[in-house]
């Protein structure tokens, strides 16, 4: 009896992917800020490939928390690349669903990462609150917003920013950071899902005096509001790294493996490298990054690798069920 | 007796269509509602049952499954008291606007829940045409659990006041009448005579109110602050497990959602068979 | 409260009182909300809604969100009708649990809605790697939305005409079989035509949620703009994109689709009011 419906709904899938195949599809599932971004470069990609086969490329794009994204992709969303915040969503995707090698991230340059960014703070003009430094995060009576760091891969950079801040003070340790952190998550009135959600509870809501934010979202907010925001940079920030994937077995069951390496190769010419400084990502290229400088300060940046050890391990320690995110709010401690 | 005289209906001789309509009912609540809903029961046990109560006991899961009832049964009981005032009104009054009144009873109910939820957010928050007014006295709604009980209430309320409706209408007046002939005064006939037989249905009323509520999501998390311990629903809880791949736990706490409201269901049958009792 | 001469009038006083009170709570909990959403969206003037209403993402959306509709509301109104004939017209043992089994989806988080086709079809799920081997999607896909849409309408339809068909006994047709039709023209001419307003009223609001329904298919859906966007996933979709003009207008128009429907359905309940008298009992 299930089998009649199961043929139906096939039915009524093929019908809906039937339509339009002249067109070469690729379905990009990348996370949440990056909407302006991937109909930026996407636009941009279509052309160079229109010039160079003449086929048109339809790029879609689902955005998303980063760990509800990898979640859907493993659940059999059918992404051909994803986009995504940080490794541990795409080496979930791997671990979980065997879509792509373990080995992934060393099949791109640069850690598959294009483009980095990194954690600012977005606070109302004029800094009513005086906020200068991470330091300032845990006073009393400071509204901090950031989202979900089990959720959003841009709360757990912002999560581990704070972190090594912490750490790296003078007489700084463990104990102290996680004692510092669990102050910075008192003062937090909303946990979002999403980046996006904690910046539009942050400036359309009105809600906090600091918003935890990627640098470009940063930088969006400002334009989409001019003279509202102001960006704060703290003394020191991580520098975060959103990968790119190709999502092997989706490519060959959708046959568009060739147009899906172009795509993710773009990312790294100098023609997407400018789009990606444009929209506030800081670009690889040393000569674009150089051009757009105003827009990205030198400051002190921790890396996953060598101040946490890798994201498998910040994952387990951190934002695993019962970690250190979980005690900070376990009542009692 | 056989299994084909036990399922042999009384009035097959006369009635056409029972194999057809029953067979075909049968196929489409299993393949629909029964086998998904068995795959949700099975899942937490493909672990340990040590591991679903972990799972379920642990503070977080615990505070957001009180969060869940707790506000759900305040929103109920709050609906039911308005619900029963807006019933009143309707029923017993005559007033301009009344039609206007009644259809928009339902509003919650045909009113997409995401939209209800940036519209109760963008009223409510500190920007917001009330949130202004409540911040002037320090009262905090949206982000808070308070916005939890908002949006439960918004969208309990049909379902009180539908279910009230009807019985007052049936109830007439008689009884209020009979009783003020025999000495009773208005508070009397209305606490001793009116509430007793509208207690099946305001409880009928409430119990859907808080069914609706316990499992809301749509409308919630626009206006809740989602902080764990604090403001976060189990309905919520079950997206964040799974969003961080951990099926059975989303499934665990979805096991206890779909027994509590298997139970309510039961309960509500119940008050059904004792309200046609009392007819 | 002071005694009053009329035994069932209450007082002026009490009377303004309530309505004061219904007044109130009904402005604070269903006006003032509806008036946000139609306000935000017409902030800049009707000309931007137009724009967010016609744009290539917004019309699959509503076209997705028709299209998922219009597949689930009739499934679930055949079901609806069958499952009211079978249960009123019959007597058979555990009638009163399947009545319950039916009233369950009602109740059901729309999150476990999402949740249980998850654990069934997806990736990881009963039937996720079959499935892949066959290249058939049905979650993230229209079949997904549609099998989330029909779970969390599935008990309207038949809740509506329960009540009602058991109102009307089976008198009639006993006396249309005796006369020698068969059972379906004694359904088709002679149920149907004592139905029908419950049943359109069951499919109207059977329709309205479908159209509205929010966590269950944001579960299953995938959030591909353009694709499996549905409109409540676009209206969230474009109110994190700060677009909120956008937001509220696709939600204007959802509310207009939501006050269409009461509208229908308070007429229907004006002018057959007595052959949906028993619908009222629900």
């Amino acid at each position: 009896m299930r089998r009649v419906f199961l043929f139906a709904a096939a039915a009524l899938a093929m019908a809906a992917t039937a339509a339009g195949a002249a067109e070469v599809k690729l379905l990009n599932v990348s996370y949440d800020p990056t909407r302006e971004l991937y109909k930026d470069l996407g636009a941009g990609f279509a052309k160079q490939w229109k010039a160079k086969t003449g086929d048109t490329v339809i790029l879609s794009t689902s955005n998303g928390g980063s760990g509800a994204q990898a979640r859907a992709v493993i659940d059999g969303l059918q992404a051909d690349v994803v986009t995504l915040a940080l490794a541990a969503d795409i080496d979930a995707i791997s671990a979980k669903a065997k879509l792509l090698p373990a080995d992934w991230q060393k099949r791109l340059p640069q850690n598959s990462t294009p483009y980095t960014s990194t954690i600012v703070f977005l606070v109302r003009k004029g800094n009513p609150k005086a906020i200068k430094d991470w330091s300032d995060l845990v006073k009393p009576g400071i509204q901090v917003v950031t989202p979900n760091p089990k959720t959003s891969g841009g709360a757990r950079w912002a999560y581990l920013a704070a972190w090594s801040f912490a750490q790296k003070s003078p007489g700084g340790n463990a104990d102290k950071a996680k004692a510092f952190v669990g102050g910075l998550y008192k003062n937090v009135p909303v946990l979002d899902s999403g980046a996006r959600g904690s910046t539009v509870t942050f400036t359309k809501r009105g809600l906090g005096d600091v918003l935890l934010s990627w640098e470009n979202e940063a930088h969006l907010a400002l334009k989409e509001a001019p003279g509202k925001y102001e960006i704060v940079y703290p003394s020191r920030s991580i520098l975060a790294e959103p990968p790119v994937a190709l999502v092997a077995k989706n490519i060959d069951r959708h046959n568009n493996r060739k147009v899906a390496e172009a795509f993710v190769n773009y990312l790294y010419s100098p023609e997407a490298q400018e789009i990606e400084a444009r929209d506030f990502y800081r670009p690889r290229n040393p000569a674009i990054l150089a051009k757009y400088k105003a827009n990205f300060p030198n400051i002190p940046l921790a890396t996953i690798d060598t101040d946490f050890g890798g994201w498998t391990k910040a994952q387990q320690t951190h934002f695993a069920d019962g970690g250190v995110f979980d005690q900070i709010y376990q009542p009692g401690r | 007796m056989t299994a084909a005289t036990i399922f042999s209906p009384s009035t097959r001789s006369r009635f056409p269509g029972f194999g057809l309509s029953l067979g075909f009912t049968l196929f489409y609540l299993t393949g629909i509602v029964l086998v998904p809903l068995l795959a949700l029961v099975l899942r937490p046990f493909s672990l340990h049952l040590e591991d679903f109560w972990t799972t379920i006991s642990a503070p977080r899961v615990l505070a957001a499954l009180r969060l869940s009832f707790g506000t759900a049964l305040a929103a109920a009981a709050i609906d039911s008291f308005f619900g029963f005032i807006v019933a009143w009104v309707l029923v017993r009054y005559r007033f301009p606007g009344k039609r206007l009144m009644d259809a928009l009873i339902d509003l919650p109910f045909a009113l997409p829940t995401a939209v209800a939820g940036i519209a109760l957010s963008t009223l409510y928050a500190p920007t917001g045409w009330v949130g202004s007014l409540l911040a002037d006295y320090g009262i905090k709604v949206a982000y808070t659990p308070w916005g939890v009980l908002v949006a439960m209430i918004f969208i309990g309320l049909p379902f009180t006041v539908r279910t009230l409706q009807p019985v007052l209408q049936d109830l007439g007046r008689d009884l209020e009448e009979a009783a003020a002939t025999l000495g009773a005064t208005r508070p009397q006939a209305i606490m001793r005579v009116v509430v007793p037989m509208m207690m099946p249905a305001l409880l009928t009323g409430a119990a859907l109110a808080f069914a609706r509520g316990v499992g809301e999501y749509g409308s919630i998390i626009f206006i809740a602050g989602n902080l764990p311990m604090k403001s976060e629903i189990a309905p919520l809880l079950i997206v964040t497990k799974l969003e961080q791949f951990d099926y059975a736990g989303a499934a665990s706490i979805g096991v206890v959602m779909l027994a509590a409201s298997f139970v309510l269901l039961l309960a509500l049958n119940g008050l059904q068979v004792w309200a046609a009792k009392r007819r | 409260m002071k005694k009053t001469r009329s035994a069932t009038d209450d007082p002026p006083l009490l009377r303004y009182l309530l309505c004061g009170i219904a007044f109130v709570f009904i402005a604070l909990f269903l006006v003032l909300p509806l008036m946000v959403v139609f306000s935000e969206a017409l902030a800049t003037g009707l000309g931007p809604v137009w724009t967010a209403i016609t744009d290539t993402d917004s019309l699959a959306a509503i076209r997705l969100s028709l299209l998922a509709a219009a597949i689930a509301v009739p499934l679930n109104t055949v079901f609806g009708i069958a499952a009211s004939w079978a249960i009123v017209k019959f007597d058979f043992p555990g009638k009163a649990f399947l009545v319950t089994l039916i009233d369950l989806p009602f109740s059901v988080s729309p999150v476990v809605a999402g949740l249980i086709y998850v654990l069934v079809f997806g990736r990881q799920g009963w039937f996720g790697s079959w499935l892949t081997d066959h290249d058939i999607h049905i979650l993230f896909a229209l079949p997904g939305i549609v099998l989330a849409t029909i779970f969390v309408t599935f008990p309207f339809v038949a809740r509506e005409l329960i009540p009602l068909m058991s109102d009307q006994g089976r008198e009639d047709e006993e006396a249309a079989l005796s006369l020698g039709a068969s059972g379906f023209a004694t359904f088709w001419r002679v149920t149907l035509p004592n139905i029908k307003w419950g049943l359109l009223y069951g499919v109207l609001l059977c329709n309205a949620r479908a159209l509205g329904e929010f966590g269950a298919v944001s579960v299953v859906s995938g959030h591909i703009r353009g694709q499996t966007n549905t409109m409540p996933l676009h209206v969230e979709l474009l109110y994190n994109n700060y677009d909120y003009v956008g937001a509220f207008s696709v939600a204007a128009l959802l509310a207009l689709l939501a006050l269409l429907t009461l509208a229908l359905k308070s007429f229907l309940e004006w002018r057959y009011a007595d052959e949906l008298a028993a619908v009222h009992r629900h």
